[in-house]
């Protein structure tokens, strides 16, 4: 893993000020949505090789939700954005 | 001055005399020395025993590379085994012990090995220690580990302080021979900020050791000048005695400086080691080249040394290394060495070059023997002479030293750590990395060039190029462009003939013939190679035996090197100490400890202390004459009941919630409905996970409209913030609620029992009789008659009549010595954690030992908390799946023993009466238990089969630990005050 991330709010920090949660590309299915669906949100996550959107908190920093695409196979890190700024729900 | 100390020259201070022991026999040396250059400087050769021959090692290197010199030095908690000599410096009173021998280095009783030497040989153990399996571990292994190995640890603490810093930099410039000192200096120039870091003691690499002018300064006055201008550069940092060991993601580079290593008397208010993260920009890697040993029969008795080594102890601490010299040779560096000895006056037998077609160049007086070899090496514990094999003759020559040099490695690692591989090169006839990587470039001989005038050349040009991408306008080289002068190379991976063992990896005793039956048997792949072998397995990582190996594998598997590969590469470059790496988190810094504001308090009152995570918790509160925990914990419960106590809840995680939206939210978060909580009022909620079970519990208080008081479990305290900032920030970015943790702001303060209001009303100024401050009411009060703001909660644990108060933390201690004193007419006493721990299990309320991560709300008896009538909230759509609904699980109920004199203990197993004891009819187990001295009995909560509608069976609690059945009974989970009189009293 990347050994510095850059909070968009912070700069570039140490990655042992965050802590991973995991993919950011799933979306909370409607209360409604059916049992697969929550199912999947849930339990179902895919390991993908290379490119990787995450949601990270930045724990012990300004404890702000970022969204961090980073690759799994070179460890790059392509970009981090505030998790509220994508407008885009989790 | 020892006989072997030239009188003149070298970079030592002669007016600075150290003196040091060798095991436990006094030398002295010179500041300037390492520890290797002051022993040979005192004639001692000899100074180790090898890992599994035991034969007798001399110092080869002058370096990091050094496989044989490993020495134990410092003593008492210092104690440092397996240090190199190359490269520890001397200081005043160093004590040194040579290492792997019994009784005596020079008489050592490990030797008889050699003479077993046919049967050791390579993948000896696996062959031979096979039968009996269970020998290996009790026989065999012991003894092997007694006679092979390097030094001993210390069980001694290391008394010395280690520390952790991070440091920024546009150009990171490791090592400062020619290329890096030029790359710093242009960079430097330029106006970047550099960071220029070199292992050694002095900056200069291999300018410290040469002696052939440049241009027209020597090496010398190329470096005073050059080292002159960088120190005269506020943006240029040097570093000396740090080894940048390992390259990471980010362009990330660890370091170590040895900061005190090298001085006799330590100042215990600085770090003896420093571990650095240097966060570079760009970086330069000017490692220099690894020189290649020779291999040929007893190329490993002491007085055998590498020609570069040989330069440096003769150029740097005026060391000669004997009085007649052999040099070995396939290239320009044993003429270097023999000129340079000649220079001194010393006298060079023969140089014998492997090439058939040396260059003519040679004008010294030693004899040169074109397209020879050294066949054998003869002596035992020093060299006495050398087997010389040219065109079919042998010939004899007498000789004390011998240099060696088959060539050179370029040093690479670093720009391996991630991932690249390096590429064999023909021409060099050496494995090159990428010279340039994103972030990395590597210059001089690292990157396989020769001359120091090419080196320097190459180390300007590359940091011009770096800092020009980084915006560095108008970048000069420090050095002009210069072409590399090469010889061609003929890599002589083994000379064949020889009689002695031909060693190829010095460290772990690894030999021609060994990789050769590697072949044989089917391991030429080089990993197997080197697992079979344990060639480049020592701590040295095959330094100076990786790339010979990889030589004689590709002839006796009749391929190219190229085609054998190399093994990888991974960070450490060389072995850094556990200290550094733990840095200022040992002992009462391992890990953070919180106390509580109430500490204190409770200190001074005879708490008993327990860890909890992080805090330290008052546990009980024994008196005078009390002897065990549990007289103190029952007669905290019933003073509690009867009359009235305190305790510390402090540590419980406390969580303020603002915003417009603060109750719509925690109407989502939590299970049970909250939108509608009426200011002045606190709800107990559940929280859930996604998945339907319960993550954690708490009461949270709506202090005004659009402000709420959250109070978590002390375990949970840190995953609820985190939990309910992803929920606001990720998941409903749209609603307006802010987060402030304030659980260190507040202490927080519980009064139960019967005469709890009595007590307070004494220090709080508003009514709190039940009328006007019922149940679950919650609001700001002031105390003392106006003197202090506090928050005042009618919740309860215990399930008496029971109040928490907060007040700002630094007030914490008045506050509660204050209710202590209002207490006292009433019967007041302070209580811990175990004495709540049992009211709560009298009252059937639950913890994290029942909310253990496999409940839901029903499981507990909370169903119909579950709000049906909210259109979402975390866990709600999972929570109707169909194994959440079924009526098998296990739930909450009582269990009780059916005889009081008999007990059991949480983690027991619950067994319907007569059933066998086996899984297949496992019930449920025992969560939480403990003695209630209400009840006189011992009571616990279990989870069970379809437990609600068990009441009153009989059942076997199972400790299949201990063999123990208590016969016990089924129950109602609430064993005191069922009708909660007394919370609502």
């Amino acid at each position: 893993m990347a050994s510095l991330i850059a909070c968009p709010h912070c700069g570039p920090r140490p990655k042992e000020e965050f802590t991973v949660r995991g993919d950011a590309g799933i979306t909370r299915p409607e209360p409604d949505a059916g049992a697969d669906a929550w199912h999947a949100y849930v339990y179902l996550r895919d390991n993908p090789r290379g490119r990787h959107r995450e949601h990270w908190h930045h724990t012990s920093g300004c404890r702000r939700w970022l969204i961090v695409e980073r690759d799994t196979v070179t460890h790059a890190i392509y970009s981090a954005v505030d998790a509220a700024a994508t407008g885009e729900t989790a | 001055m020892s006989s072997f100390r030239l009188p003149s020259g070298g970079r030592l201070d002669r007016s600075k005399p150290l003196d040091f022991t060798f095991d436990g026999k006094p030398m002295q040396g010179l500041a300037g020395d390492t520890v290797a250059s002051a022993l040979l400087a005192n004639g001692r050769q000899l100074v180790g025993r090898s890992f599994k021959y035991h034969r007798p090692r001399g110092i080869l290197t002058a370096g990091a590379a050094e496989p044989n010199a490993l020495l134990t030095i410092g003593d008492g908690g210092r104690t440092e085994p397996n240090t190199r000599a190359t490269v520890a410096e001397l200081y005043q009173g160093l004590i040194a012990k040579s290492q792997n021998r019994w009784p005596s280095i020079d008489f050592d009783l490990g030797a008889v090995n050699s003479l077993l030497a046919p049967f050791l040989g390579a993948g000896f153990y696996y062959k031979t220690f096979m039968w009996p399996a269970a020998f290996w571990e009790k026989v065999y292994e012991p003894i092997i580990r007694k006679a092979a190995g390097l030094g001993r640890a210390t069980y001694e603490a290391d008394p010395d302080s280690y520390e952790k810093c991070w440091a920024h930099c546009d150009l990171l410039v490791i090592g400062s021979g020619p290329a890096g000192l030029a790359a710093a200096l242009t960079a430097g120039r330029a106006g970047a900020r550099v960071i220029l870091a070199d292992e050694g003691f002095e900056f200069g690499g291999s300018l410290l050791s040469e002696t052939a002018p440049i241009a027209t300064q020597t090496p010398a006055e190329l470096l005073s000048r050059t080292l002159a201008e960088l120190e005269s550069l506020p943006n240029v940092r040097l570093l000396t005695r740090t080894t940048v060991f390992g390259w990471y993601d980010g362009n990330v580079f660890g370091g170590i400086e040895r900061v005190q290593k090298h001085v006799g008397t330590i100042d215990a208010n600085r770090p003896m080691e420093r571990l650095w993260r240097f966060a570079a920009k760009k970086a330069i890697l000017a490692s220099g080249a690894e020189e290649r040993p020779m291999v040929f029969g007893g190329n490993d008795i002491p007085g055998v040394m590498m020609s570069g080594a040989m330069r440096s102890y003769l150029n740097r601490q005026a060391v000669a290394p004997g009085r007649q010299t052999v040099i070995f040779t396939n290239g320009a560096s044993g003429y270097r060495t023999a000129a340079d000895l000649e220079a001194r006056g010393l006298d060079v037998a023969a140089i014998v070059d492997s090439r058939a077609d040396a260059p003519k160049t040679w004008d010294g007086k030693a004899r040169v023997i074109s397209g020879g070899v050294v066949m054998d090496a003869k002596g035992g514990k020093a060299l006495s002479g050398v087997t010389i094999a040219q065109a079919g003759t042998l010939e004899v020559i007498k000789a004390d030293a011998l240099a060696m040099s088959g060539g050179w490695s370029p040093i690479i690692h670093l720009a391996c750590h991630r991932g690249a591989r390096p590429a064999w090169s023909d021409a060099k006839s050496a494995f090159l990395a990428p010279e340039i990587q994103d972030g990395l470039s590597i210059a001089g001989s690292a990157a396989g060039l020769e001359t120091l005038e090419a080196c320097l050349a190459d180390g300007a040009e590359k940091a011009r190029r770096l800092v020009t991408d980084l915006g560095f306008a108008n970048a000069d080289r420090a050095f002009a462009a210069v072409a590399d002068r090469t010889e061609p190379v003929k890599p002589l991976w083994f000379v064949r003939g020889s009689k002695g063992k031909a060693f190829v990896d010095y460290q772990n005793d690894v030999h021609v013939r060994d990789l050769v039956s590697a072949v044989g048997e089917g391991y030429g792949h080089v990993e197997l190679a080197k697992r079979y072998t344990t060639n480049g397995m020592a701590t040295d990582q095959g330094k100076l035996s990786n790339m010979n190996a990889i030589g004689i594998l590709a002839e006796a598997r009749k391929v190219s090197p190229a085609a054998v590969g190399t093994t990888t590469f991974r960070p450490f470059y060389t072995p850094l100490s556990f200290g550094a790496l733990t840095g200022a988190s040992k002992g009462r810094h391992f890990q953070p400890v919180r106390k509580s504001p109430l500490h204190d308090w409770a200190k001074k009152n005879g708490a008993i202390f327990v860890e909890t995570g992080l805090w330290y918790r008052s546990s009980w509160f024994p008196k005078a004459g009390e002897t065990t925990w549990r007289e103190s914990v029952d007669r905290e419960v019933l003073n509690v009941r009867k009359n009235a106590g305190i305790c510390d809840v402090s540590t419980l995680g406390k969580i303020e919630i603002f915003g417009r939206d603060a109750a719509e939210f925690l109407n989502r978060v939590y299970c049970n409905a909250f939108l509608k909580l009426p200011v002045g009022k606190a709800r107990y909620g559940l929280m859930l996970r996604e998945d339907g079970v319960i993550y954690d519990d708490g009461t949270t208080s709506r202090l005004s409209e659009n402000h709420f008081f959250m109070t978590t479990t002390t375990a949970y305290a840190a995953g609820v913030m985190n939990h309910l900032e992803f929920c606001a920030q990720a998941l409903w970015p749209g609603l307006d609620v802010q987060f402030a943790s304030s659980t260190d702001q507040w202490a927080q303060i519980a009064v139960a029992g019967p005469k709890s209001r009595a007590i307070l009303q004494t220090i709080v100024d508003e009514d709190i009789s039940d009328a006007a401050f019922p149940f679950l009411g919650a609001r700001e009060v002031s105390l003392f008659g106006g003197r202090l703001s506090a928050r005042l909660f009618r919740i309860s644990f215990s399930g008496e009549l029971a109040y928490e108060l907060a007040v700002p933390a630094g007030y914490g201690e008045a506050v509660a010595d204050a209710i202590m004193d209002a207490g006292a007419e009433h019967g007041i006493c302070p209580y811990g954690v175990e004495a709540l721990g049992v009211m709560r299990i009298e009252k059937g309320h639950v913890t994290h030992s029942e909310i253990n991560g496999t409940v839901i709300p029903s499981d507990l008896g909370f169903a119909k908390m579950v709000s049906v009538t909210k259109p979402d909230f975390i866990g709600k759509a999972m929570l109707s799946r169909e194994g959440m609904l079924d009526p098998d699980r296990l739930s909450l109920v009582g269990v009780k023993p059916v005889d009081p004199k008999t007990t059991f203990k949480t983690g027991a197993h619950i067994l319907t009466e007569g059933a066998t004891p086996t899984l297949q009819n496992d019930q449920g187990y025992v969560s939480s238990s403990c003695y209630s001295p209400n009840l006189g009995s011992t009571i616990g909560l279990a989870l069970v089969r379809r437990g609600p509608q068990r009441y009153g069976e009989q059942v076997t609690v199972w400790n299949d630990l201990k063999n123990e059945y208590t016969k016990a009974v089924l129950c109602s989970p609430v064993f005191f005050d069922p009708e909660n009189g007394k919370l609502h009293g």
